[in-house]
């Protein structure tokens, strides 16, 4: 505690993020991002291996931190936490990364922050786009979901029965020999697609499922060009995902929108989501392009209001959370 | 005439003449093809479920009319349940429930916002248009979990409501169904958490 009340504007937080296939590492103050490197993990064939992106994140976790630290020129007693993901995710990945950041902290002699993956990138989207009390669409390869805080948490509205909907696009474009990742290449392919194919649209009051989807795209290879399939299936993965952000804009009563997660990148899933807000006079925010993903800056700065609020992370109860749900985590600075 | 903006449709209301238009505007973030073919089924579904609920005993609105993509149906004078609901309200909600599913029926959109406290004391169902057909475990399973993860979010007595609505469903759907449904939800919400 003695921490809290030293602290200034000028705090300085360590953050790391590697719950997939993202290693990357930040500082930031209360005011901005210092310095950023990272380090993504990209399989050689198939999708994400969790061993080997482990293995990846450990071989370059200590010159991702190092970069970090020297291109912010500070001295290393200037940093005043360890933040780092402690779930959800890939337990290899996260345990690489939670082993690195208690030697750290003890090494700095400085609090260890363990910072939910979701919440950070909440805190995050709305430090960047200024989102008061905003439902959120957290769209990324392993979640989907739709959230709002209400009494101290965030809660869950509505989310995937089965896979997220970065996952379901993995999928597909594997199927069709597309490198990792998918979801790039996807976009480009549908935006020369010209004839939409029905496939199944899954929608179950605010939640919804996608393996279907992926079956039934797959299923019709032969008939139909890989850019048709595209662009159906993307019609189809957005249209149920806009449909449910509505539904729950309606029930849970919000008129702010916020994108997070790393398929909120895609312009088309933008462009309709920003059809629902106009109609319902509903303020649109999405943080700049190269911040919607995991990235170690959304991690410093959820560190930060940790540290701030008295949240350290002791290293006996450091144990990584590869299933660490949001409404688990108590907001108290909301 | 009041206007209604839902969490799909719009809703033009007519309290003088004690009826209801219910209007699937074309979605303009859809494809058209995509778009048309999502009004038409779940209108037709809609007027179509709304009427054998109601012969399974479960209070829906009457259905007077019906076109391409909108409903005119009866009135319900009264509130929904989203500002109002108690444990007593919970319970009817869960008798009515089970009679839906005894009737064959999975309502696909269970919440609070789609329970209307009439004023004759009656809790009235509306909504149908991700209902169907589906007896299958799974179904009713996944109708149950979309009402308590609603109750999570909204309610901080979500836990006695859910308690509630149980003791309702149960009653109607009878205990050893109902277990079996009621095992099913626990194993949705666990394939939601562990990926
Ligand atoms: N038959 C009815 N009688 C009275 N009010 C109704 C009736 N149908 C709908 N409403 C009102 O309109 C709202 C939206 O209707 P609903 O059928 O749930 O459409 P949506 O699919 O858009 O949610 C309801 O919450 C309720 O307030
Ligand atoms: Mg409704």
């Amino acid at each position: 505690m003695g921490n809290l009340l030293k602290m200034t504007k000028d705090t300085i937080i360590l953050g790391i993020e590697g719950t997939a296939w993202n290693l990357s590492a930040a500082l930031v103050d209360e005011r901005k991002i210092i310095s950023e490197y990272e380090k993504p993990y990209l399989p050689k064939e198939g999708g994400i291996h969790p061993r080997d992106a482990a293995q990846s994140h450990a071989s370059n976790i200590k010159e991702v931190i190092s970069k970090t630290i020297k291109k912010a020129e500070i001295d290393l007693d200037e940093i005043k936490g360890v933040a780092f993901s402690i779930g959800p995710g890939m337990g290899p990945c996260l345990r690489t990364v939670a082993t690195a950041s208690r030697a750290l902290s003890l090494l700095l002699k400085v609090p260890l922050l363990g910072v939910n993956h979701c919440v950070a990138h909440i805190e995050f989207g709305r430090w960047l786009t200024g989102a008061k009390n905003p439902l959120v669409l957290y769209v990324s390869g392993a979640n989907s979901q739709v959230i709002a805080y209400r009494d101290k948490k965030y809660r869950i509205y509505g989310e995937t029965l089965d896979i997220g909907v970065g996952n379901a696009i993995d999928k597909f474009s594997r199927f069709f020999g597309l490198k990792h990742p998918g979801g790039p290449k996807v976009e480009e392919l549908a935006k020369r697609g010209k004839e939409y194919v029905r496939l199944p649209y899954v929608v179950k009051g605010m939640d919804f499922s996608f393996s279907g989807l992926v079956t039934a795209a797959t299923s019709k290879s032969k008939e139909n060009s890989l850019e048709d399939l595209s662009f159906s299936f993307q019609e189809n993965a957005f249209s149920m995902l806009t449909e449910v952000t509505e539904r729950a804009l309606s029930y849970a009563r919000r008129d702010e929108l916020l994108l997070v997660g790393g398929v909120g990148a895609n312009l088309r899933l933008r462009e309709m989501l920003e059809t629902i807000c106009e109609e319902r006079e509903v303020k649109f925010f999405v943080p700049d392009r190269r911040y919607v993903g995991d990235n170690g800056a959304m991690i410093a700065y959820t560190g930060l209001l940790m540290l701030k609020n008295g949240m350290v992370t002791p290293i006996e109860r450091s144990s990584v959370k590869p299933n660490f749900r949001p409404d688990e985590v108590e907001i108290p600075w909301f | 005439m009041v206007l209604i903006r839902g969490a799909e449709a719009t809703i033009y209301l007519d309290k003088n003449l004690g009826e209801v238009i219910k209007k699937r505007l074309p979605k303009r973030y859809r494809v058209k093809t995509l778009d048309d073919a999502i009004v038409e089924e779940r209108t037709k579904t809609e007027a179509k479920i709304i009427s054998d609920a109601r012969r399974a005993g479960v209070p829906t609105p009457i259905i007077l009319d019906l076109k391409d993509d909108e409903i005119k149906m009866e009135f319900i004078k009264g509130e929904t349940l989203r500002d109002m609901v108690d444990e007593q309200m919970m319970e009817k909600a869960g008798e009515i429930v089970g009679k839906l599913h005894r009737g064959k029926i999975a309502h696909g959109d269970l919440t609070t916002s789609n329970m209307i406290y009439s004023s004759e004391d009656r809790i009235y169902l509306i909504d149908f248009g991700l209902s169907r057909y589906d007896t299958e475990t799974e179904a009713r399973g996944v109708d149950i979990h979309v009402l308590f993860q609603m109750l999570k979010s909204t309610y901080n007595d979500h836990e006695e409501l859910k308690n509630s609505f149980i003791k309702g469903y149960k009653k109607n759907f009878g205990e050893d169904e109902a277990n079996s449904v009621l095992k099913r939800v626990e194993e949705i919400e666990r394939r939601g958490r562990y990926k």
